[in-house]
């Protein structure tokens, strides 16, 4: 759901949106290339974001990876539940 | 979706593979400038090469390529080891062989009998039967045609009639087997012949009309040596010229099980070939044997229906031929008229068999495997140790596992389809025409044999894992020593393989013993004639067209000729020979002074034989005088009758000079004769009467030689004999009496000799089994054999200890076989005579063969513990 979220706003690649997560986040959240790249092939696998290769900021050849719009349909899904769920989690913990 | 990406990215896996690295190794780059640290980078990044597996691993959770990678290890690892991979392999290539082959019999019994011909599966057998449903006969060409008239469900009928022919080639005269068929025969079936043309619509109608006939390719080579000018020219079959129109293509056998036709005839031209006259127009003349072909999707079921409704009418609107009278179809394997009925039994005892066998081989290479196993425990731990989980472990063991039974099972088929046609060499040949069974690797097969295959692989594969189960580190970095033999966890499953192997051959030496026995008793018992200097043979008068006087004049220049041969002491004609395929004659009997009950039998199956056929045929007289010259036309009607008559009719009373009357005609008792076998060597004692062939002659007898000279001389002699007397004529072949016997007992020759094969098998896998367990049992107790040694046992001591270990192992094994056995040689039931399922001394042999078998594995490792050096050992 993350990395989904990190290309909401336009294509990015590997680098990118570990970058992203992590500035974001205020290096909260750190991402290793193991779970990151495993991740990003599920995506794929299941429809949701595209790759594509283009030139990177320093001329290098780099894959941007873009949602699709079954990529944005999932989104928004999780996003729904996150958001309940988180609901439901902060019910729970202020009852303690 | 998700299939179909996974697919595009299987066929682009490499460029797939090689962006994703490259992608990640832009990740590092730039990480590494962020940080200014390769180190670091990689400290964070986590090991690369694991990342982009698990990134890979999400398109193929199965880890494909990693099979790959396993087969590549297996193939090595087999060559690595050739004795063991040559051992297994060889195993395992006798279990799928032997179950590919008799499958494949087997298969082309049930599913495809006839070679060539199309969409057998909508073919059935039909015939008719009389006494509503009881009795099965053939059926009668008009019935044939009203049945074609009035079915819908039917797309055709075909006609078929096995029979035998004098060929008259020159000088020479020969037995050919050739079938008459209806005119659809060779367009129902889907034949084409390669020469010429089938038969024509209406060529199977008019009497005599028209004198054509196809041969078989076989004959076409055989005899014409493959001539191309054939088609026209002009062959004598029965003493009539047919044109040969056509020539079958290669391997078109015919519509009969076990027989390949060589030619075929209209059954326009019937009368030539079958006897009792013209029957085309003869309702009441249940001669045929047919097929019909089904239209598509009409089952069995229906089409009998419809044919019973046929049938049905056919009884009111023609009660005098037809009371009474049926008509029935049954599946092409159940066809009553041809060897297909008789064979299955035996088949399935023989794929009872063949999988017991497989059984065994995979116990054995499961050992094999197992004991390899242990010598491979430390790459097992080294595998472990840098991080395969056990999974993986065990999907490299299974990968080895399936190269091994896959290999094997290329080896089988290949066997298999060396043995395809050797169940014919099982049957001997009859008349000098071999049998034909076609087998054939088809898919049918390939799909049981890779069946069979993935079988064995799964109890290969299950060896490994009870191995991996016990794989622990710490424990298997340290040298462990197996201690003795016996009782130990680690044991059992090897030990387990060798009871199942021990059992398994018992329950195969049983049966084989059995058999043996049975067949034993059957050749060895007296069948009620002599089976020596006995020699049987027949003229074909029948075929030739001769007429009752003809055949009469015939027969007696004949039978003057054969008593002057030199070396021939007697001889008589008689109607049917015993044991044979043929019946005897039946007929309703009524006696003086004895009331037949309502529900009693009072058919008596009875022969026709001339002057001396006792004394030739070597059927003792109880009482009375047998037939002579002077039992002829002019005389008093006699009969002789057998013990087993006199004992049911007369109370075991004299019946010289009593009454009996046969078929309205009363006649005097002169003799009697004792019981004899006569349909069977495996039937009661029968009630049997014997009347003089001269008061009542026919055309078609046997003839009886008793003789010390060799058959073929007489053969020889009694040729030239026939052919002075009619240059058209030849004798069918010459035989022995024990020739018939064994002919009619060829079943459980069959059996016997498989069940003795691969009962041996099996014997010699599980002795090479329990030998295996046993020696790696001492080799790997050397420690304990040594200490116990140094604390004074003596040889003797160890010889019982490893031997006594081996013997449980077999005894065992032996009680789950005799247990077994017990249950399951039931049914061999009839292949059986007079032998119990549970004959002790068949039970006895093979026990005694089992542990003098075991006793041998032993012995070897037992004297190789013997020869343990205490000080050797205790130092290692």
């Amino acid at each position: 759901m993350l990395v989904l979220a990190s290309l909401t706003r336009g294509a990015r690649h590997g680098y990118g949106i570990a970058e992203h997560l992590k500035t974001i986040s205020q290096d909260v959240l750190e991402v290793g290339e193991s779970s990151l790249y495993p991740a990003l092939q599920r995506l794929l696998l299941n429809g949701w974001v595209s790759a594509e290769w283009g030139a990177s900021e320093n001329n290098r050849r780099a894959r941007y990876y873009k949602l699709t719009a079954a990529g944005r349909k999932r989104l928004a899904a999780e996003d729904r539940e996150f958001a309940r769920m988180i609901v439901a989690i902060q019910k729970v913990m202020s009852c303690a | 979706m998700r299939l179909i990406r996974r697919i595009i990215y299987f066929f682009s896996r490499r460029r797939r593979d090689a962006e994703l690295a490259e992608e990640m190794e832009f990740h590092r780059e730039l990480l590494e400038k962020e940080s200014g640290d390769r180190h670091a980078a990689n400290r964070r990044m986590g090991p690369a090469m694991l990342a982009r597996e698990d990134a890979r691993n999400v398109w193929f959770p199965l880890r494909l390529e990693s099979v790959g990678q396993d087969v590549k290890v297996a193939l090595r690892m087999l060559r690595r080891n050739p004795g063991f991979s040559i051992l297994a392999i060889l195993c395992l290539t006798l279990g799928i062989g032997a179950n590919a082959a008799v499958f494949s019999w087997v298969e082309g019994i049930l599913f495809r009998p006839y070679p060539l011909v199309v969409h057998q599966e909508q073919l059935a057998a039909l015939t008719g039967t009389a006494k509503a449903g009881s009795v099965r006969t053939g059926t009668s060409w008009p019935d044939v045609l009203d049945l074609k008239k009035n079915s819908t469900l039917i797309d055709s009928v075909i006609v078929t009639k096995i029979m035998g022919t004098t060929l008259s080639l020159g000088d020479r005269a020969e037995r050919e087997i050739g079938s008459v068929v209806s005119a659809n025969y060779f367009d129902a079936l889907g034949i084409h012949p390669i020469l010429g043309r089938g038969f024509e619509p209406g060529e199977d109608a008019g009497r005599n009309a028209h004198p054509i006939t196809v041969i078989s390719y076989q004959f076409w080579q055989r005899r014409f040596k493959g001539d191309a000018q054939i088609i026209g020219k002009k062959q004598r079959l029965n003493g009539v010229e047919h044109t040969i129109v056509g020539v079958a293509p290669e391997g078109f056998l015919g519509t009969f099980v076990g027989w390949s036709m060589q030619f075929w005839v209209p059954a326009s031209m019937e009368e030539t070939f079958e006897p009792g006259g013209y029957k085309l127009e003869d309702r009441g003349a249940r001669w045929i044997e047919a097929y019909v072909r089904l239209k598509p999707n009409v089952t069995l079921q229906q089409a009998q229906q419809e044919i019973s409704a046929v049938a049905k009418r056919l009884e009111r609107d023609f009660p005098a031929t037809n009371r009474g009278v049926g008509m029935k179809l049954w599946p092409l394997w159940q066809t009553p008229f041809n060897n297909a009925g008789t064979l299955l039994p035996t088949l399935g005892i023989m794929l009872a068999v063949v999988v017991f066998v497989l059984l065994i081989a995979c116990a054995n290479v499961g050992n094999l495997l197992l004991v390899r196993s242990f010598a491979r425990r430390h790459e097992m731990t080294v595998r472990a140790a840098i991080g395969a989980g056990r999974s993986r472990i065990v999907q490299q063991l299974v990968t080895e596992g399936l190269v091994l039974s896959a290999l094997a099972a290329v080896s089988g088929l290949l066997v298999a389809h060396w043995c395809r046609h050797a169940l014919v060499l099982l049957f001997p040949a009859r008349g000098g025409v071999a049998m034909t069974l076609p087998g054939e690797i088809d898919w049918r097969v390939l799909l049981v044999s890779g069946g069979v295959c993935l079988l064995a692989t799964v109890l290969l594969g299950l060896v490994p894992v009870f191995q991996t189960r016990k794989i622990d580190l710490v424990s298997a970095l340290k040298s462990e020593m197996a201690s003795v033999v016996g009782g130990h966890s680690k044991s059992w499953v090897r030990s387990g393989l060798v009871i199942v192997q021990v059992s398994l051959s018992f329950l195969l030496l049983v049966g084989a013993g059995l058999l043996v026995q049975s067949l034993q008793r059957i050749r060895g018992a007296s069948p009620g004639f002599s089976t020596k200097d006995v020699l049987h043979t027949a003229v074909d008068l029948r075929g030739a067209g001769y007429d009752l006087q003809r055949a009469k004049n015939f027969q007696n220049e004949l039978m003057e000729r054969v008593q002057a041969l030199p070396g021939v002491e007697a001889a008589s004609f008689a109607r049917a020979i015993p044991l044979d395929y043929g019946s005897f004659s039946s007929s309703p009997i009524a006696v003086d002074g004895y009331q037949m009950s309502l529900d009693e039998q009072a058919e008596v199956e009875y022969n026709e034989v001339g002057p001396g056929y006792f004394s030739t045929v070597g059927i003792p007289m109880l009482s009375g005088r047998e037939f002579t010259d002077a039992d002829n036309e002019t005389s008093a009607p006699v009969a002789v009758v057998n013990d087993v008559m006199v004992s049911r009719f007369w109370r075991g009373e004299d019946p010289l000079g009593k009454r009996l009357q046969v078929k309205g005609q009363w006649l005097q008792i002169v003799g009697v004769a004792r019981v004899s076998k006569y349909r069977s060597v495996r039937e009661q004692p029968q009630p049997f009467f014997y009347v003089p062939l001269r008061q009542h002659p026919m055309v078609q007898v046997g003839l009886n030689i008793r003789t010390r000279m060799p058959p073929e001389t007489i053969a020889a002699a009694l040729a030239r004999e026939v052919h002075a007397l009619d240059g058209n004529l030849a004798p069918y072949e010459v035989i022995t009496l024990q020739e018939q016997l064994e002919r009619s007992t060829s079943a459980q020759q069959v059996a016997v000799t498989l069940l003795s094969v691969l009962g041996g098998l099996a014997l010699l896998l599980a002795t090479v089994g329990l030998y295996a367990v046993m020696s790696y049992a001492v080799s790997q107790s050397s420690r304990e054999l040594g200490l116990r040694m140094a604390l004074g046992a003596r040889e003797s001591d160890l010889l019982r200890l490893v031997i006594s270990n081996g013997l449980t192992i077999t005894a065992i094994g032996l009680g789950l076989g005799v247990a077994a056995a017990l249950g399951l040689t039931r049914l061999l039931g009839n292949l059986l005579y007079q032998v119990s399922p549970r004959d002790p001394v068949a039970f006895g042999l093979a026990l005694l063969v089992m542990i003098a078998a075991s006793l041998a594995a032993c012995f070897l490792p037992a004297w190789r513990a013997t020869r343990t050096d205490p000080a050797v050992v205790l130092r290692d």
